[in-house]
């Protein structure tokens, strides 16, 4: 288990070396798939092991052991820290963004002086391994991996046709090795030290992922996201100080379950010890929820958008934003009943809500996405923040269904605009009949974002219900009126792409990318029939350790009868339109031009004018720019978010000042 | 099939006429003559209508026209050429526009006379053209569904 | 098992024909409003007979296995609802089924329809919230009408309860009833498509569909409205056999009062619809699911 686990970290930092080494085109390419290869065969075979220790994941309390060679470990984490600082304070200075510097320069400074001069704490087990770290190890390894498979042949085409643009090929695909490895990191450690260090490398991986065109926007977009989420980061400093100074643990679970052996507080202050690990909890969330878009940081991510494909993909799907809803997830039972929670669930609903009216205005495909994955990340946050264990239990679920239909999403896009030359919704005119393949893969990507029996909507039920059931009027309404525009924006997008179009263009999507594409459909599909096993087997196993005294309810969101008539409906959905297909293939028709009053030339997309002449019809999507409109829309919800924030923020830090009067 | 008697839908176009038909096409499906009585709807739509209801004559500019909307009306159907000048091109049969009745472009099943064509004698015609609307549909029954397709659509 | 078998047939078969004739009353009544005499009751059934008689035009052969793959999904989600499973799934089933509607009639790209599609999105997305807050209200309800009983969004489950859930969910009825009125295809929201003749989009979101994709269609829709007024007899129906009297004759009502409201006002704009559907939900359902939520305890008491 443990050199498992070594591996998994070390390994794609190698294979980032190679590639970053690597200036041959073909030779690189071949290693990114070995490399891919190789780690999701890790992963897998860790699953195994750690399936075996776990009595076929059965085993309520998490398994916990050191690395190989921890002392290394741990001074490459602090090494780690210095050179990100580094990496920080030379591009900031560079682009003239001085200060940015400082959050970065705080925050190292904090962790080495506690590293350094702080107080000794007591040694804990820096690797803790249960069945979420498994199914954020499974997301990381094959989500994470055929994206970076599906880089490959997508940076050729994009170099095609953005010759403006310096190539930098090989920084980027080991970039996203590297992503990997933090990930890893992230997901399996308990040391709050390692945790920060591989919480750094993903905002600066992003960072540096986001301005790969180094256009003036790209710059711009990359500094933003690197501030949000350094200050974010900033979050885990505070904790990383209570936690040595007052706590001497690192232990993240000790800190937050308030399991402290030598606590530095007056003698049986239990008060204090209870304000801190409040703080702890509030920062903790706080830094979650700059990493997952959440408004009022929201821009971030839709920035990130002006990145290649890929890049936007990893970044929504498996790993970043997903690194966030873990976090919360891990301190989601302790969230249950606290000031902390109810603002991290109303930031959650609100964004949840606010996201996806945003998204109906917006015309660029990617930019769809990206709302739809803040207002998707949005109600994991909220189910995280009301930390019921069935909130919990369609938190996981939302986000193993999230990851997988929106890489799925993201890498048709980026294949279409790669072949077509736009992303714009618009010009995706009957794509279904120009390409076809990238459009079916599209369109199960969309219908696993929203559809009736797929996964999300399966997860969005459970979460209404365990709303309904921690009596919160406000969340349901959120939650019923987000669902609401998601279907509006959703569906239009879809109906775009089924509508007839004669001409056919020529692919030029890889093999490398459809391979990774058709594997995100097949998993896709598993993960929905699979649900029931992996409810039973995995997740409610998980949520059922995660019970901390004082939540109520049983484990399951979701009876088995009900995900059943699920599994009935998801057939139903494949199998319906396919019978009625072949039913009317039989039956006799007359193609006829559509109706235009009679003055349709015969094409259906031209029609004769006054004068005789013909002229071009388009029929185009709604987009009520006016009432949905960014301009609109935007200012407003980073307003609101910002209140939640701050309200959250300042009750803990004023009841630790205050000695809990609030 | 009895139900056809019950339930003609039509489509009104107005090629050139002065409106004076027209108003009595609509005066037709006001209560006072209440058409729907009999199962009629103004469908306005070509794709759901059997019955082509059309007024005044045809003239250059909408003769295409005409016929479009002739071909996305599903067969069976039945045409009927309401007023005078629908049937023959009436007073305007000499203009250098007009090129006559309907029949000029489509063919015509019914001819519903009269300047304008009274409400009494368009509901007559309809009448007539649903027993006419019965023979098509034995035998288009008869001779296998549709008809010769327009090879210049024919792809999907 | 069995008895759930004979429910789905019995939905499957009786439904249209219930369907069917309440379209015949409506347009019926509609007539003798109007001072007009009217078709005979069993108008529509005729006009389907012909419809499916019709040649079987198309504009894009795609239309006619996406309107059927919609039929399956309304009857489904009826023939759920009747053997008294999940009040969600049933709702989450319909808004599918309105989405193959949506791909059918956007597959044609024409001026027509390509507004038709939007204003039934629109339309969508003014209903689907009331839709989801009915099944939350149901749910909540459930559990307030006895004591110690667990919540249910099971239709089998809401039957039984001692206390007819309109008692706790008057905003919700409001809106619910309300929002039939899109649903149903009435002024003045009857902005996609409507039953009236002349219509500013030439029938919009049916106006490509000929003969037996048309006749598809108007049956899906009379399943569906039977499936919804069954929604509104819900409301009233509790362990008490009498009150299925009541529900029935409730149902009359409202959908009396649905004509009415159909024959007495204009058509809207959508984005009033939008406004004033929402107006509606938030301040009827949000106010008494608000109530629900936070004085159950306060309710209880007087019980």
């Amino acid at each position: 288990m443990a050199s498992m686990v070594a591996c998994l970290i070390c390994v794609p930092l190698i294979f980032a070396g190679i590639i970053a080494c690597i200036s041959n085109d073909k030779v690189r390419g071949y290693v990114v798939y070995v490399g891919g290869v190789v780690i999701m065969g890790l992963v897998v075979a860790t699953v195994y092991k750690y399936a075996v220790a776990s009595s076929m994941f059965s085993k309520l309390e998490p398994i916990t052991f050191e690395l190989p060679y921890n002392e290394v470990f741990n001074m490459a984490t602090i090494a780690g820290d210095v050179i990100l600082m580094i990496v920080i304070v030379y591009l900031s200075f560079k682009w003239r963004k001085y200060w940015i510097s400082i959050f970065s320069i705080v925050q190292t400074g904090i962790v080495l002086w506690v590293e350094f001069m702080g107080p000794e704490v007591e040694e804990k087990a820096s690797i803790r391994f249960d069945n979420l770290t498994m199914i954020m190890i499974l997301i990381i390894g094959f989500v994470g991996c055929l994206i970076g498979i599906y880089a490959v042949g997508y940076l050729r085409g994009y170099h095609v046709h953005h010759k403006e643009y310096k190539d930098r090929r090989r920084f980027f695909l080991s970039m996203v090795f590297v992503f990997y490895a933090a990930m890893f990191g992230l997901v399996t450690t308990q040391n709050v030290m390692w945790l920060e260090c591989f919480w750094e490398v993903t905002s600066v991986c992003s960072f540096l992922l986001i301005g790969y065109t180094r256009t003036d926007e790209a710059i711009t977009n990359s500094f933003r996201a690197l501030w949000m989420n350094l200050v974010g980061g900033l979050g885990f400093a505070v904790v990383i100080l209570i936690g040595a100074y007052k706590f001497s643990t690192f232990d993240l679970f000790d800190i937050i379950s308030l399991n402290v052996a030598n606590f530095k507080g007056g003698q049986g202050d239990y008060i204090q010890l209870a304000l801190l690990q409040s703080v702890c909890l509030a920062m903790l969330a706080f830094a979650a929820i700059s990493k997952t878009a959440q408004f009022p940081f929201s821009k971030w991510l839709l920035g990130a958008m002006v990145a290649p494909t890929p890049s936007s993909a990893l970044l929504h799907s498996a790993t970043m934003v997903k690194a966030g809803v873990y976090l919360l997830i891990r301190i989601s039972p302790y969230l249950y009943g606290t000031y902390t929670g109810k603002m991290v669930y109303m930031v959650g609903g609100f964004t949840f809500f606010a996201a996806s009216f945003l998204a109906i205005s917006q015309s660029d495909g990617k930019k769809v996405l990206a709302y739809s994955t803040i207002s998707n990340l949005g109600l994991m946050v909220m189910c995280c923040g009301v930390g019921t264990e069935s909130s919990r239990w369609a938190a996981i679920f939302l986000m193993i269904f999230h990851a997988i239909s929106k890489s799925m999403c993201f890498q048709a896009v980026g294949a279409i605009e790669n072949t077509t030359g736009s992303r714009d919704i618009e010009d995706m005119q009957g794509l279904m009949k120009r390409l076809p393949k990238l459009g079916l893969i599209l369109l199960i990507g969309m219908s696993g974002m929203y559809l009736a029996p797929f996964g999300m909507l399966i997860s969005k039920w459970a979460a209404l219900k365990t709303v309904v059931d921690s009596s919160n009027a406000l969340l349901v309404i959120f939650i019923c009126f987000g669902s609401a525009s998601t279907m509006f924006y959703w569906t239009k997008w879809m109906s775009k792409i089924l509508g007839p179009q004669e001409q056919s263009q020529k692919d030029v999507t890889e093999k490398g990318e459809y391979i990774s594409m058709f594997c995100h459909a097949a998993m896709a599909l598993a993960s929905v029939l699979g649900m029931i096993i992996i409810s039973d087997k995995i997740v409610n196993k998980y949520v059922i350790s995660t019970i901390v005294s004082d939540s109520v309810e049983g484990a399951t969101a979701m009876s088995n009868s009900n995900l059943r008539m699920m599994l009935f409906m998801v057939l139903a959905v494949f199998v319906v339109p396919f019978i009625t297909y072949l039913m009317s293939k039989g039956v006799d028709s007359k193609k006829v031009t559509g109706y235009m009053n009679g003055i349709n030339v015969g094409d259906n997309k031209h029609f004769v004018d006054a004068f005789g002449e013909e002229k071009e019809l388009h029929v185009s999507n709604w987009y009520l720019e006016n009432m949905f409109g960014e301009k609109k829309l935007f200012t407003p919800s980073v307003i609101i978010g910002l209140v939640f924030i701050c309200a959250m923020l300042c009750t803990v830090i004023g009841n630790l000042i205050g000695g809990g009067v609030i | 099939m009895k139900s056809f008697h019950k339930s003609p839908w039509l489509i009104h176009y107005d090629a050139s006429s002065c409106n004076g038909c027209d108003i009595e096409v609509l005066a037709c499906t006001m209560p006072r003559f209440d058409v729907e009585r009999f199962g009629i709807i103004n469908t306005g739509n070509p794709m759901h209508a059997d019955i082509f209801c059309v007024t005044g004559g045809v003239n250059d500019q909408n003769k295409d026209v005409v016929k479009q909307i002739y071909d996305q009306i599903p067969e069976p159907k039945v045409v009927l050429a309401i007023g005078t000048c629908a049937c023959t091109g009436g007073i305007f049969k000499e203009c250098y526009n007009i090129l006559g009745g309907v029949d000029q472009v489509i063919p015509v099943d019914v001819y519903v006379p009269g300047c304008a064509a009274r409400p009494e004698s368009i509901i007559d015609g309809v009448v007539k053209a649903l027993s006419l609307y019965q023979e098509k549909h034995e035998k288009m029954v008869k001779e296998g569904r549709g008809l010769p397709e327009d090879p210049a659509l024919d792809e999907d | 098992m069995i008895r759930s078998m004979i429910i789905i047939i019995g939905f499957i078969v009786l439904a249209p024909f219930i369907g069917g004739l309440l379209e015949g009353i409506d347009r019926k009544i509609s007539a003798r409003m109007q001072r007009r005499v009217g078709p005979p009751i069993t108008q529509p059934f005729m006009d389907v007979a012909k419809l499916f008689n019709k040649e079987f035009l198309s504009v894009n052969k795609q239309q006619l296995f996406l309107l059927l793959a919609h039929l399956f999904f309304v009857v489904f989600a009826g023939s759920m609802f009747f053997i008294g499973s999940d009040l969600l799934m049933v709702f989450f089933s319909l808004s599918t089924a309105a989405m193959f509607m949506v791909m059918a009639a956007s597959s044609t790209h024409t001026p027509y329809t390509g507004v038709g599609t939007m204003r039934e999105l629109m339309q969508m997305m003014c209903c689907e919230p009331m839709e989801l807050l009915t099944a939350v209200g149901f749910y909540l309800a459930s559990g307030m009408a006895k004591t110690g009983i667990e919540k249910s969004f099971l239709v089998s489950d809401l039957i039984h309860s001692n206390v007819s859930a309109i008692m706790y969910l008057p905003g919700f009825f409001i809106g619910f009833v309300f929002i039939l009125t899109i649903k149903f295809r009435k002024s003045p929201f009857d902005l996609s498509t409507s039953h009236h003749a002349h219509q500013e989009v030439v029938k919009g979101i049916t106006a490509e569909f000929s003969g037996g994709a048309y006749a598809i269609t108007e049956i899906a829709e009379w399943y569906e409205e039977v499936m919804l007024l069954a929604v509104v007899g819900l409301f009233i129906v509790n362990s008490n056999p009498i009150s299925y009297l009541v529900a029935a004759l409730v149902v009359i009502f409202v959908y009396f009062l649905e004509i009415l409201i159909d024959n007495t006002s204009a058509r809207v704009k959508w984005d009033l619809m939008f406004k004033i559907t929402w107006g509606v939900i938030i301040v009827f359902g949000g106010i008494n699911l608000f109530l629900l939520e936070n004085v159950s305890s306060f309710m209880k008491f007087f019980q």
